[in-house]
């Protein structure tokens, strides 16, 4: 186990590389010329060729992407184009705020989830089952950005119980973290469900039955324990999926992350915002995927044994 | 415990000439089978009749989409002439969500065949070739496929620039995975079946095998991803509208039309609502019609 982890880590280096130069070089491939979004239409050419040579956009790419790299591990991502202000700086103060929306999102998705699915389960073709089961086909098929307009449209506009955009109290986190969750609330009661019904059908529970312990007992004892496995291991594919999500949500509830950033800086064409963030959120992922990986791999151990 | 234990058939009695009398036909097994499946039979209405709308929108639509008139702007629904209400421009509600259709179902269906395309090939090279190119094939989908659709397409869009044709670039760039990782296992299970054995045998070449011998038994499954693919590209589609960065103005695009309505939401609940409920609909039609030809195509994948 510990070697596999290992191992997986090792080839995380290489594929964080990749995801860099992959974005580097897309971002030399946008057709406009960065001296001109740096002074505006109206610079001369020669101030436009000084402005590239201080941005070191005259060397050959290579050159270009190891000055770039060097920089980025001192800690230096560069100047906003825009604002002038060091993109380190910018994402530093949207990280914090990232990390508690999405976590709070998937907190509520799995705490809601996993009893949703294993009451679904357990009274299987009642009415029940069918209301929890609808309702996560509709969150699985409602994209996320028309319920968050749709929370905004009934708790602030009507309502008025909470603000629609802005952040800094916990009332401000609740609208955004409920538009990014339910989808996968949506998911994981699907899961926990279908995994439960299945561990149901297994010998062992049966074992139980005749052993004469109560069916409450039976459930919250023995099939839980055994069902949530698989569940849990997709947590690592959801931290991912989160991550994407939260550009979404982030811009529509102008929640101050770095899904925001990423959106208001494609618009404003900063791109040494768009390099960085976007070079970021690629290596969060991988490291969400290699956490689901490792996490499948965990729980395959355990059925095994 | 005892259950009633099912009546099995009595060999004894006499042959049903009905049933057994018709040779076996497979589509027209699929079709019974289709017919009989509930939400197989609900989402194929859905997205048989919004399709009809996208090709009859020209006659369906009471104003053209473009027409704006300033005195009947933000109008709410069930005004006179503008079932659904108007935009802050004036613009019937209900025209541009008709035509709206077209863009999400031309968007989707071509991301979608592009991505099959693409997905089948990487598919059956990995799992019918084997070996180091299966290995590397493998983890280039695994990698793809792990990675949020979104972000690959927002650094597409952030390249090429706002509109359509970046957004159906990027999405149809990234979604194949789901195609080639379905593929893949199924033409491994399918690589050692005696037919295909007998296939070479025969001295056929790999490439009359797959088409003629592997392809037409993976039908099933890949009829079932493209359905899901289909609400993928849609949301998607209508994400990078939402946030301007995929369909311009002014073209009809429903994810745009929400983001209008964003800016009026506390004057006008209607702009910010009825884009939703079409894009929902039509997601829910796909996810629907893709979980019922699951059940009846491949009992396998059932969850």
């Amino acid at each position: 186990m510990l070697r596999y982890v290992l191992r997986r880590l090792a080839l995380l280096v290489p594929m964080a590389f990749i995801i860099s130069i992959v974005v580097f070089v897309a971002m030399r491939m946008i057709p406009v010329d960065p001296g001109e979004l740096v002074l505006g239409p109206w610079a001369t050419a020669e101030q436009r060729e000084l402005a590239r040579q201080k941005l070191g956009l005259d060397q050959s790419i290579p050159v270009q992407y190891l000055r770039y790299v060097t920089t980025a591990f001192q800690g230096d991502l560069g100047r906003s184009i825009k604002s002038g202000k060091e993109v380190t700086e910018l994402i530093r103060a949207t990280v914090p705020n990232s990390l508690m929306l999405g976590g709070t999102a998937l907190a509520l998705a799995y705490l809601i989830a996993i009893p949703l699915g294993v009451v679904a389960a357990v009274r299987q073709n009642t009415l029940v089952d069918q209301g929890a089961m609808g309702f996560a086909l509709i969150g699985i098929s409602i994209p996320n950005f028309w319920l968050g307009l749709l929370l905004v449209l009934v708790f602030a506009v009507n309502l008025r119980w909470l603000p629609a955009t802005g952040s800094g109290t916990a009332a401000h986190l609740i609208l955004p973290a409920v538009t990014l969750g339910l989808q996968y609330t949506a998911i994981v009661a699907r899961m926990t469900r279908s995994s439960v019904l299945e561990v149901l059908r297994q010998d062992f529970v049966r074992t139980l039955h005749a052993k004469g312990l109560r069916r409450g007992r039976i459930i919250y004892m023995h099939v839980l324990k055994n069902a949530v496995i698989p569940v849990i291991s997709l947590l690592g594919l959801h931290i991912g999926g989160v991550v994407g999500g939260a550009v979404i949500v982030e811009t529509i509830f102008a929640w101050p992350g770095m899904g925001a950033l990423l959106v208001n800086s494609i618009i404003a064409r900063d791109y040494p915002i768009v390099q960085a963030v976007l070079t970021l959120l690629g290596v969060a992922v991988l490291l969400a995927n290699l956490l689901a990986d490792v996490l499948y791999a965990a729980a395959d151990r355990r059925i095994k044994m | 415990m005892t259950k009633p234990t099912e009546t099995l058939p009595d060999p004894e009695a006499p042959w049903d000439a009905e049933a057994i009398g018709a040779p076996f036909s497979p589509w027209r097994d699929f079709l019974v089978r289709f017919a009989g499946n509930k939400s197989a039979m609900v989402g194929f209405a859905i997205v048989l009749v919004l399709c009809l709308v996208a090709i009859l929108a020209p006659w369906i639509a009471l104003h053209p989409i473009a027409e704006q008139d300033l005195m009947v702007s933000l109008e709410p629904p069930l005004t006179e002439g503008f079932p659904l209400g108007t935009d802050q421009f004036g613009r019937d509600i209900f025209s541009r969500l008709v035509f709206g259709a077209r863009v999400s179902l031309q968007v989707g269906g071509i991301v979608t065949l592009v991505s099959m395309l693409i997905g089948i090939t990487v598919g059956c090279l990995a799992g019918y070739h084997g070996g180091r190119l299966d290995a590397v094939l493998s983890n280039l989908i695994n990698l793809v496929y792990g990675f949020p659709l979104i972000l690959v397409a927002l650094l597409l869009v952030a390249v090429i620039g706002p509109g359509l044709e970046g957004a159906m670039i990027a999405t149809g760039l990234v979604i194949w995975a789901g195609f080639a990782r379905i593929v893949r296992g199924e033409v491994i299970a399918l690589r050692n079946r005696e037919f295909v054995m007998a296939a070479r045998a025969l001295g056929r070449g790999n490439v009359w095998i797959i088409v003629r011998h592997v392809l037409p038994n993976i039908i099933g499954p890949v009829l079932v991803i493209a359905s899901f693919t289909m609400a993928v590209a849609v949301i998607i589609e209508t994400s990078l509208s939402f946030l301007g960065l995929g369909a311009q103005p002014p073209t009809p695009s429903w994810g745009s039309m929400l983001n209008e309505g964003r800016s009026v939401i506390y004057r006008a609940w209607w702009l910010a609502t009825f884009p939703g409920i079409a894009i929902a609909t039509l997601v829910l039609g796909f996810n629907l019609l893709g979980d019922g030809l699951r059940d009846v195509l491949d009992p396998r994948m059932r969850t």
